[in-house]
């Protein structure tokens, strides 16, 4: 199958609907579009599977390259493997869910819903580059529309926390770009000419002071995007302030996109410098973890909660790459798909029942299990998947982390690990106390006593998010085969000294 | 059929239960649900009764040795080449013995529930969560693999988490499930960290696998017992850790808290999860592991004792003091998990030295039946007179006849009277300690005379003492004012369950459990049994005098020893220093401090930088105010500076 359908898609869907006369068309439109794409990434699922089942072993599969700028050597380069995949399912199913839950959005119907697809066309464009500088378009791609997104519609201190995430998400953009120029011409000396090419560069391994020189910049920049301590503070204020959907796509998409930058470019193309600072990416991570789920215990607006908690679960990303062992590895991948589709389902709940009692404030609700049953189990759902539970798909993503991150002996790789370990009691300790005076206990505010249930869409949202997490949770043997390949041929790199 | 689908279908069934229930019955058919989810839970019981029926008398032993089969494996989530969480079902003699007990007081507790919880609006999500816990359980009791045991730990520790929390309106039950919640996790994060330890050194998370390399002399054995942090081996540090798991599930001192605050459940669940199944399931993976405790880790088993025998005490000791009759049976379950733990702790593997183990699972067979029992007999008596208190109780033997008897039984079996069941496998434990550890046979024995007294403080406070009154309701329960002792569905259970009190005492146990599979003749000697006995009789007589009518003789006997008294009476405030550590110390100040930091420090440089940018670009925009000096001034400044630059770099090169 050829691989640009899946940038085809989400832009003609843009043009439908710039072309769109009416928001009931727009929305149509959008979620025709975005289920279109989803059932396109499961035929790529199914397609990749039968050829890695045929025997295939390229590293990269449905690769295409046209020649775009010559004279620079880039290239319109595009292929992927097992991890590009499960990234690409993560995005799909969550453009639906987003699509669906911003059913009600009335000002600027239009406008909305095409930026919610041209932030999707980067992600997805992202994703299957294996050219650092379309990778680079790409990325810039997915920013922009978010700080309209949440400068428009969001709410609160809307223009502040747009400005801080737009501004310290193009900081990240910048450092990522000095950490892709140094590469482009540090490859030079080993590809011959300068090249963006991503397999190239990898194949013919940097010299170890470009690496040196590079890593530093690509992993700051990246880890921006990742929410990296100390680099996160975008993330709290931009999510209370985004709209459902942004912040959906914010926590559940972006935030990919730097630990798959972080993994595809930093380790992958320089795994003489990743082993170098190793040490300070575990730290970092493990900071992120444990500091994120204290900070998370003292927020008192469910969007925050779940903005610092995205901090400690992302931190799991960053330990399980900063680990390098393969099924840290593995776990790492596992963990973005996971967290990508558990906070967006969380995000989710938490827009929905704003919707309805127009507080997040955890003081001010309560008791919500009695009047709308169906979005508080979602809400416990998707606290439960945050801390853990066996049968949801944060379980077997922590849990191969903590396996594959527990191989590396070192005392101080074991003490991060044991803080990981411990976070998960913290996280317990968050999670309860919110939904415990959130859904159950007695009705705070007598408003709340005849509050409406879910809709379809949102019921059909939550539920497409939730059958994925299931999916993962309940049969987490399918992904780790998607992922155990592309997995290995990063440590095949790390390992080649 | 084979064992593989039966034992697929044991879990498989409630797990039917649970989602047809959650997901349909909930909304179409919720009167039929507890019918559906019962009928069910029969089908689990008979099919798990006949497949222990064959493990036991078809198959049989070979060589006079129970077999350990494995009725299925798959591998469910691969990590690496060797190690992979499998999901599985093992045959063996605990694994069995645990399925009989764990599915038919399932059953009892299913059957027992029509009654109780009649009339409830949440009458189908009950039975769900019911078939929820019990797939768990099963799931829990039949694993192969150490990391399939944990994820059904957490699963049970999540059902017991939505039934404590089952009357989510009432904040106490809120708090009470968050408590469980986060307690248990605490220890599992122990428990995750011990197998990450125990599997690291044995490149297998396999049951089987693990245990023949840790018990056998071979490179995983030296490499685990030589490696070390802090002088203790790694070893030992893995199992001690999976069993902080265990004792936290156990509800062992210290890790005991949540346990009584848990009875905020509904009263089957108690007598369901926090009496005769989830709390035994430290004891039981404690036994899954044994042969690596007892051949290579003796100083991990020693600390097992030593805190089954005080945990047992303790707990003793704040049940003579309690008056919701609930929280009494919770300090007694402790405190007989506490007896099992022990006795698993002074048994040794293969033969004779085996008694400890044999005597623990025989405890724990026969404590299922009478603490189960005096929960539903509890139950029956808190749904007639609307309380928990035994302040509130006193005269109900004719007012309930069937329940007192039964209640009289279940505290005849839990006191050790000659008879009954308790007594049988108590002995035994007795028998063990004794054999092995003075200290712990002595703590044992004073636990035994207190388990009497309380048990029968509980007795008469409840059905002798004052006379009971026609009782006042504010309950929910109550639009019926003037029911009867309990429906039948709620008596069936109980004289079952009061039967088997007695019977499964005469099970020769020995020749089913035992430490190494080989059948163990346990002889019994009349003359150990004389002095816990005569303690038990005077315990129960002493309990007689202070309780069976009412006098100021236990007033002034508590104000004697009002230290004490009142210690136990606030449960020796273990609860006030855990919350002033927690949530003064952990959570208070280092959530404070994370909170603080974030906003002002890592932020700070944030804004603080956007601040720089903004006075830096004022002033650059303050530069171009078009009048022509300025930018002459500009000009002319630049151009002297670079002049003293050049001087300056003249002389470097």
């Amino acid at each position: 199958m050829s691989l640009s359908i899946l940038i085809i898609i989400p832009l003609l869907t843009a043009l439908a609907v710039i072309f769109c006369r009416n928001a009931e068309q727009v929305k149509w439109t959008s979620l025709f579009g975005s289920v279109a794409q989803l059932a396109v990434s499961g035929v790529m699922f199914f397609q990749y599977n039968a050829l890695r089942k045929a025997g295939e072993v390229a590293q990269f599969v449905f690769e295409e390259k046209h020649t775009w700028f010559s004279f620079m050597n880039i290239n319109y380069h595009i292929g992927v493997d097992g991890i590009a995949i499960a990234m690409i399912l993560l995005t799909a199913f969550v453009v639906v869910a987003g699509v669906l839950v911003s059913w009600n959005v009335s000002h600027l119907t239009k406008e909305f819903y095409l930026l919610l697809v041209l932030l999707s066309t980067g992600a997805y464009g992202f994703f299957i580059s294996l050219d650092l500088f379309t990778m680079f378009f790409f990325l810039e791609l997915a920013v922009i529309p978010k700080f309209l997104l949440i400068g428009i519609w969001g709410s609160g201190n809307k223009e502040y926390s747009a400005m801080k995430l737009a501004l310290m998400l193009m900081g990240g953009s910048a450092l990522v770009l000095m950490g892709l120029l140094i590469v482009y011409f540090g490859s030079a000396a080993s590809c011959g000419a300068p090249t963006y090419n991503l397999i190239e560069i990898a194949s013919h391994r940097l010299d170890f002071s470009t690496q040196m020189f590079a890593f530093p910049f690509l992993f700051a920049g990246f880890g921006v995007f990742t929410a990296m301590f100390p680099f996160h503070t975008w993330a709290p204020d931009g999510h209370s302030s985004a709209p459902t959907a942004a912040s959906m796509f914010l926590a559940g998409i972006s935030m990919k996109l730097g630990g798959y930058g972080c993994l595809r470019v930093a380790v992958y193309l320089l795994p003489d410098a990743a082993h170098e600072y190793s040490w300070i990416v575990v730290l970092l991570s493990a900071i992120a973890i444990f500091y994120g789920s204290f900070a998370t215990m003292m927020q008192k607006d469910l969007k925050y909660i779940n903005a610092y908690s995205s901090v400690s679960h992302c931190g799991f990303v960053l330990l399980g790459i900063g680990m390098l062992t393969k099924t840290a590895i593995t776990g790492a991948v596992m963990q973005m798909v996971s967290h990508g589709l558990m906070t967006a389902l969380f995000f989710a709940a938490i827009g929905m029942i704003y919707e309805r009692t127009h507080t997040r404030q955890v003081e001010k609700l309560g008791g919500l299990l009695k009047v709308i049953p169906f979005l508080s189990t979602i809400f416990v759902i998707a606290g439960l998947c945050s801390l853990g539970l066996p049968g949801l798909s944060g379980f077997v993503a922590e849990m191969t982390v903590f396996q594959g991150a527990w191989q590396r002996p070192e005392t101080f790789y074991r003490l991060a690990t044991i803080l990981g370990c411990l976070s998960i009691v913290v996280t317990a300790v968050y999670i309860l106390r919110a939904s415990g005076k959130v859904i159950m206990g007695p009705i705070v505010d007598e408003h709340h006593t005849h509050l409406s249930d879910a809709r379809w869409n949102e019921k059909l949202a939550s539920v497409i998010l939730l059958l994925a997490i299931l999916a993962i949770g309940t049969a987490p043997f399918w992904l780790t085969d998607l992922l155990n390949p592309g997995s290995e041929l990063i440590m095949n790199q790390l390992t080649a000294r | 059929m084979s064992d593989s689908l039966a034992l697929l279908l044991v879990p498989a069934l409630p797990l039917a239960a649970f989602l047809l229930i959650f997901l349909v019955g909930r909304v179409y058919f919720p009167k039929f649900s507890g019918i559906l989810g019962t009928v069910i839970m029969l089908a689990t019981t008979v099919i798990s009764m006949a497949t222990a029926y064959k493990y036991f008398f078809v198959t049989g032993k070979v060589d006079g040795v129970y077999q350990h089969l494995i009725a299925f494996k798959f591998t469910w989530l691969p990590f690496s080449e060797n190690v992979s969480i499998d999901m599985g079902a093992i045959m063996d003699p605990i694994s069995m013995v645990m399925i009989c007990v764990v599915t038919f007081i399932s059953l009892m507790v299913h059957i027992y529930s029509l009654g109780y919880m009649k009339g409830e609006d949440r009458f189908a999500i009950y039975y769900s969560y019911l078939g929820l816990f019990t797939f768990s359980m099963l799931g829990l009791v039949l694993s192969t693999n150490i990391f399939q045991i944990y994820i059904f730990w957490e699963l049970v520790g999540v059902s017991s988490f939505l039934l404590i929390g089952y009357y989510f309106d009432k904040p106490s039950a809120v708090a009470a499930s968050k408590k469980a919640f986060i307690v248990t996790r605490f220890a599992d994060a122990g428990f995750l960290i011990g197998i990450l330890v125990l599997s690291y050194y044995t490149g297998t998370l396999d049951f089987e696998t693990m245990i023949a390399r840790l018990t056998v002399p071979g490179s995983e054995l030296t490499a685990i017992t030589t490696a070390g942090f802090l002088g203790v081996s790694a070893l030992t540090w893995g199992l001690m850790l999976v069993f902080m798991g265990g004792a936290g599930k156990s509800a062992m001192f210290p890790l005991h808290i949540w346990l009584p605050d848990a009875m905020e459940g509904p009263t089957p669940v108690s007598a369901l999860i926090h009496a005769a199944t989830m709390v035994v399931a430290g004891v039981y993976l404690v036994a899954r592991l044994f042969p690596i405790f007892a051949i290579s880790c003796p100083v991990g088993l020693d600390v097992v004792a030593y805190i089954g025998v005080f945990s047992s005490m303790f707990a003793a000791i704040i049940a003579c003091t309690q008056t919701d009759i609930k929280r009494v049976l919770a300090y007694s379950t402790m405190s007989q998990i506490g007896y099992m733990m022990f006795a698993l702790g002074v048994a040794g593997y293969g033969g004779e030295n085996g008694l400890g183990f044999t005597a623990s699972f025989f405890h724990l067979f026969t404590h299922a039946m009478f603490k189960a029992l005096l929960f539903l007999g509890a139950g029956a008596v808190i749904h007639y007179v609307h309380s928990n208190d035994m302040r509130d109780m006193g005269g109900l033997r004719k007012h309930m006849p069937v329940t007192h008897i039964a209640f009289l039984i279940a505290c005849l079996a839990i006191a050790g009277v000659p008879g009954f069941a308790g007594f049988f496998s108590k002995e035994e434990i007795l028998t063990a300690a004794h054999n092995s550890n003075p200290i712990i046979y002595w703590c044992a024995i004073a636990t035994a005379a207190l388990t009497a007294f309380y048990m029968f403080r509980l007795y008469f406070n409840i059905f002798w003492n004052k006379e009971y009154h026609a009782h006042h309701s504010d309950s929910h329960h109550g639009d019926d004012h003037h029911h009867g002792e309990a429906p039948w569905s709620m008596k069936a259970p109980l004289i079952i369950l009061a039967l088997l009190s007695i019977a499964t005492g005469y099970i020769p146990f020995g020749n089913f459990v035992s430490s190494d599979g080989q059948a163990l003749h346990s002889e019994f000697h009349l003359t150990s049994a004389i002095l816990p006995v005569s303690l038990a009789i005077g315990a129960i007589i002493v309990a007689m005098l202070f309780y069976r009518k009412k006098n100021a003789v236990p007033d002034k006997i508590a104000g004697t020893i009002k230290g004490v008294y009142t210690g136990a009476l606030h449960k020796f405030y273990i609860d006030e220093l855990y919350l002033f550590v927690t949530k003064k110390l952990i959570f208070g100040i280092g959530g404070t401090i994370a909170a603080w930091f974030d906003k002002n420090v890592v932020d700070g440089v944030v804004n603080f930088s956007a601040t720089v940018g903004e006075n830096f670009s004022d002033t650059l925009k303050k530069m171009q105010n078009g009048k022509v000096q300025s930018y002459a001034m500009y000009f002319f400044t630049g151009v002297l500076g670079f002049v003293l630059l050049f001087v300056f770099l003249w002389d470097k090169f």
